[in-house]
């Protein structure tokens, strides 16, 4: 698989694409893992994870009504897939610096008002989030875990009524994280919905 | 005449006075004649909303480059549906904004987000500048000398 990859890049290197550096991962990337405190005051992995079959990374915050409108979504999607295999993993990529209500201790606060069931960690010194190639809040990755790279298998909304959850028609996120599961590849890979821009100094 | 009757009245008379003249809530379809007029003037289009801590802040540029005659403004709101009387209109009022408002009501963003451009990922703020010559999208914020420099760029 390895040498695939390598073969992959060598043969990208040569052809010119039109994608930007700096543009964030695509899908069939691999997604880099990090180390960041969780509002338990803990360090958060995707390696501690060791069942995971892979993960629903949802960049958020707690300022933004976006975020807010799906938290219960959020939630449910975490009931739903955390024991197949799939967790929730939030990260609050804003610069606390930035914006009133997205310090750690904010966040903690909010996790417990929501009884949140997943890690809701701080991108610290916004590190992770430009890697990924994260605008918004909320802005979805599905991970597929390949031994112990993390593969980047969906990019996007988490449904298509952002705004309404009783217009929902298509939910984007259960449907690749279901292809996944069923060992096939999500056939909708990438969507968009209206988000928060990431506030940075 | 009972108090409450006068009451009744009173709320009547101050409830017409105090509302802001309304605002279209529109599908995409109904917004997408906006996003490609024919016209001399530069169409300068900016997707916001009242809780968009950036969108206010550059707000009072769009509100300035309305001024000008050759250029003309739609700030595109995508306030929450149920938020268009409590706060968008109230913004509005308070505001005085002078630009066209209009409410963004449709569910499928993935479906518009791409036809309005396919260089937004879905952030606010955002704006599409246009004439009958060139289109370009900005997600981003904008200070007021690199919005007038942006626009002016397009005559």
């Amino acid at each position: 698989m390895k040498i695939i990859f390598l073969t992959l890049n060598f043969l990208f290197l040569s052809i010119p694409n039109n994608s930007v550096p700096g543009d964030g991962y695509q899908i069939g990337d691999v997604a880099t893992d990090f180390s960041l405190p969780n509002v338990d005051g803990k360090m958060v992995s995707l390696s501690d994870f060791a069942d995971a079959k892979g993960f629903i990374v949802i960049f958020t915050c707690n300022t933004c009504p976006y975020s807010v409108a799906y938290e219960d979504r959020i939630i449910a999607l975490d009931n739903k897939y955390s024991e197949e295999g799939y967790p929730v993993i939030a990260i609050n990529p804003n610069d606390p610096a930035a914006i009133d209500g997205d310090e750690l201790s904010d966040m903690k606060v909010r996790a417990e008002e929501k009884g949140f069931t997943f890690p809701y960690i701080q991108d610290v010194g916004q590190q992770i989030y430009p890697q990924y190639g994260a605008t918004k809040t909320p802005h979805v990755f599905v991970l597929q875990k390949d031994g112990t790279d993390n593969i980047v298998r969906y990019i996007g909304a988490i449904d298509d009524s952002s705004r309404n959850p009783i217009k929902v028609k298509k939910r984007y996120v259960e449907q690749a994280v279901d292809a996944l599961l069923a060992g096939e590849s999500p056939t909708t890979t990438k969507t968009k919905a209206i988000g928060c821009s990431i506030k940075t100094l | 005449m009972n108090p409450n009757r006068i009451l009744f009245l009173i709320l009547v008379t101050w409830y017409s006075f105090a509302q802001p003249k309304d605002v279209a809530s529109l599908n995409y379809e109904q917004l997408k004649p906006l996003l490609f007029q024919e016209s001399e003037r530069v169409q300068v289009i900016n997707f916001w909303a009242t809780w968009c801590a950036p969108c206010i802040k550059e707000l009072p540029y769009f509100e300035k480059l309305n001024q000008r005659d050759d250029v003309e403004v739609l700030l595109v709101s995508l306030d929450f549906p149920k938020h268009k009387q409590k706060r968008l209109l109230p913004f509005i009022e308070k505001h005085k904004l002078k630009s066209k408002v209009v409410h963004l009501d449709d569910a499928d963003e993935n479906f518009w987000i791409n036809q309005i451009s396919i260089k937004w990922s879905g952030a606010l703020p955002a704006t599409l500048i246009y004439n009958n010559n060139r289109r370009g999208f900005y997600e981003q914020s904008f200070t007021k000398e690199e919005l007038f420099a942006e626009v002016n760029s397009y005559f």
